[in-house]
């Protein structure tokens, strides 16, 4: 919070230099709002790191700034008017609860440029964008399906909400297509990021008869607990191959660099307009981290064969049919999921276990 | 089932020993008459620098004492405001709890994502091969052992030492134990210390055995628990351990819970320790005499020896 603060001091500070600086070539700013510390190694690690990509493939015609640690709220709409009163020219919001704040924002500079993640609202001057990243749990599924003795995979979910339910399903399905005898155990830690609570909550999964982990909360704390009791996890967010270089089947990466640097490219070149972005494998939003050399290759075949098809778009993690727990259709036989289903998915598939908390 | 349990078992206690360490050192703090909210903040401090040590020397016991030492500096700062300086005891302890998590974050900027090995179990030979106590008694790291050992030293010097009697004394009448020659703000500075010690110690736990990496505000609110620990225990050593036990055991039994398909509210379970501590609160001040026999009178009160 702290540090946020002196931050945020430095972007005003920065602000009075533009002011009063020279007003030819001058370098384009790029203003970031991160919800959690950049030393995460998770959610905001990853768009620090697509903020630096623009540093590097821009150098001196690119000035970037962050505010870290932004809590969603009241501070958001602070922390955004401040950047855009700095002569930013274009900002990131990248938390889904900077939406109010950031379209609100938006309206009073008309001429600063939006981009806000995860969201739905938009305006002449707000994007928004956002990866599929359940293209990638489809394939930590075929590797779970191939790879599990036990049958019985554990997931550690942070909140149960359309994006990560959306994600449990992708992989079930995708698992229980080549191994239907397996089964999904969810354990919520309502939290996104407690390394102690994540942990623990592997160790109960593991003690439960789990022997592959996958997660949806961002720290490696999973991925170690994996390593030491001898079972296989999928990591998220980061590569997290060296908190676990056994047990790392692959992770599923946010890649946020191709998009930020497009995304300045256009501002720069002034050919920037209001779009909405869901970018799956294709786009290179998300990526598959390396896959563990310990998975025989006929199964990596299987899996990069599926990663292809995806990009390739003849391959859809919601193809019908698809029936919720209670084996009601909610996906017809031949039909695809729509992107409305899967923005508000609020139900389990057969093959997870328990119900899901409303 | 043994197994299971044993595994259960097992996971309670790793839970609950970073909330043992952090909360006798701040029951010693308070009990000196000093309430120190910044907990979160020296834990903080000390799993960065424990964390940081253990990268550097390769050997943990190093990384254990830089780690209390890191403590009980961010300790002593405390003390020089609150104690030299008299400024209010709450609002520098909030501070000391957000300069905690800032610094500990400027100083682990290059260790994140940067993973070492656990600190080494114990593993008794043929103890830990007894099913069910095995290896829930002889088989965890010397930590663990070590916050046992605190809590029955804590016990035993708060009610069988004449320094123990000096200490409490001061916290329940920082005037009275004035008058009688003591050196009220040096006994402050050390209870203060101690605790710094303890939190960076329960730091270190944190970092280097429950789960043995740095991350940016890892604790993740076990400071709080820890303090709400000590008001739920009533200022007694081996309720500190048994409602720490509580609290870790709750959590891991929800987790389980979970697993096993039972439709726990989970939310709920994640408040119960705050709320634990209001209910132990509300039974506690309906009697008045009993708070007044463990609650340190001067608690949170500035002491100047001038006035």
């Amino acid at each position: 919070m702290i540090q946020g603060v002196f931050k945020t001091l430095g972007v005003a500070a920065l602000g009075l230099a533009v002011t009063f600086g020279a007003a030819s070539a001058e370098p384009t700013k790029v203003g970031f709002v991160y919800v959690g510390p950049i030393g995460d190694h998770g959610w905001t690690y990853r768009h620090d790191k697509g903020r630096l990509a623009i540093e590097e493939a821009f150098g001196d015609k690119v000035e970037t700034s962050y505010v870290e640690s932004v809590p969603e709220g009241a501070d958001a709409e602070r922390v955004i008017r401040q950047l855009a009163s700095t002569g930013h020219d274009l900002i990131f919001t990248t938390s889904f609860g900077y939406m109010n704040p950031t379209v609100k924002v938006a309206k009073q500079f008309p001429n600063v440029k939006f981009e806000h993640a995860t969201g739905y609202k938009r305006s002449d001057n707000v994007s928004t964008y956002a990866a599929r990243f359940y293209e990638g749990r489809l394939i930590a599924g075929i590797l779970a399906g191939r790879m599990t003795k036990s049958n019985v995979i554990g997931y550690i979910g942070s909140f149960p909400i359309p994006e990560v339910v959306r994600g449990i399903n992708a992989f079930t399905l995708s698992m229980r297509k080549i191994n239907p005898d397996a089964e999904v155990k969810v354990v919520w830690v309502n939290s996104w990021y407690d390394p102690g609570k994540e942990g623990d909550a592997a160790k109960a999964l593991i003690d439960q008869g789990a022997d592959i982990i996958v997660q949806h909360t961002d720290s490696p704390a999973p991925m170690q607990v994996a390593q030491e009791r001898g079972v296989l996890a999928v990591g998220q967010a980061s590569d997290m191959t060296h908190f676990g270089p056994k047990a790392h089947l692959t992770s599923i990466i946010d890649d946020w660099n191709g998009y930020y640097v497009a995304r300045t490219k256009a501002v720069m070149d002034g050919t920037w307009s209001s779009e909405d972005t869901w970018g799956g494998l294709n786009t290179g939003m998300l990526r598959m981290a390396t896959y563990n050399e310990a998975i025989p290759a006929e199964v990596i075949e299987e899996a990069e064969a599926a990663r292809k098809a995806i990009e390739a778009g003849t391959l859809h993690p919601f193809q019908g049919p698809i029936a919720d727990q209670d084996g009601k259709e909610m996906v017809a036989a031949g039909a695809t999921a729509e992107d409305g289903m899967l923005l508000s998915m609020d139900w389990y598939v057969q093959g997870v276990q328990g119900k899901l908390p409303k | 089932m043994i197994d299971t349990t044993a595994a259960i078992l097992v996971t309670v206690v790793t839970a609950a020993t970073p909330l043992v360490f952090a909360a006798i050192g701040e029951l010693v703090t308070e009990k000196a008459g000093v309430l120190n909210l910044g907990v979160e903040g020296m834990m903080l401090v000390g799993a960065v620098c424990g964390f940081a040590t253990a990268i550097a020397t390769g050997n943990p016991a190093i990384a254990i004492i830089v780690a209390m030492i890191a403590g009980a500096v961010m300790a002593f700062l405390f003390g020089v405001l609150t104690l030299s300086l008299l400024a209010n005891q709450v609002a520098t302890g909030l501070a000391l709890t957000m300069f905690g998590v800032g610094l500990s974050a400027l100083i682990g900027q290059d260790y994140v994502g940067t993973p070492i090995k656990a600190l080494a179990k114990l593993d008794i030979p043929v103890l830990s091969d007894i099913p069910l106590l095995g290896p829930v008694l002889f088989g965890q790291d010397f930590l663990v052992y070590l916050s046992l050992a605190m809590v029955a030293g804590v016990a035993w010097f708060l009610k069988s030492t004449r320094a123990g009697l000096i200490l409490r004394a001061t916290g329940e009448s920082h005037d009275a134990a004035h008058a009688l020659g003591y050196s009220v703000i040096g006994i402050r500075y050390l209870a203060v210390m101690f605790g710094g010690a303890m939190s960076g110690l329960a730091g270190a736990y944190l970092s280097l055995a429950y789960t043995p990496m740095w991350a940016e505000n890892m604790s993740s609110g076990r400071g709080w628990i820890a303090l709400a620990l000590v008001v739920f225990a009533t200022w007694k050593p081996g309720r500190v351990l048994v409602g720490a036990y509580l609290f870790g055991g709750v959590t891991i039994l929800q987790l389980h819970a979970q697993g096993a398909g039972f439709a726990v509210p989970s939310q709920a379970l994640s408040m119960l320790p705050y709320l634990a501590t209001i209910v132990v609160l509300v039974v506690i001040s309906r009697d008045s005499t009993r708070i007044r026999l463990n609650a340190p009178a001067c608690i949170g009160k500035v002491f100047h020896p001038e006035r």
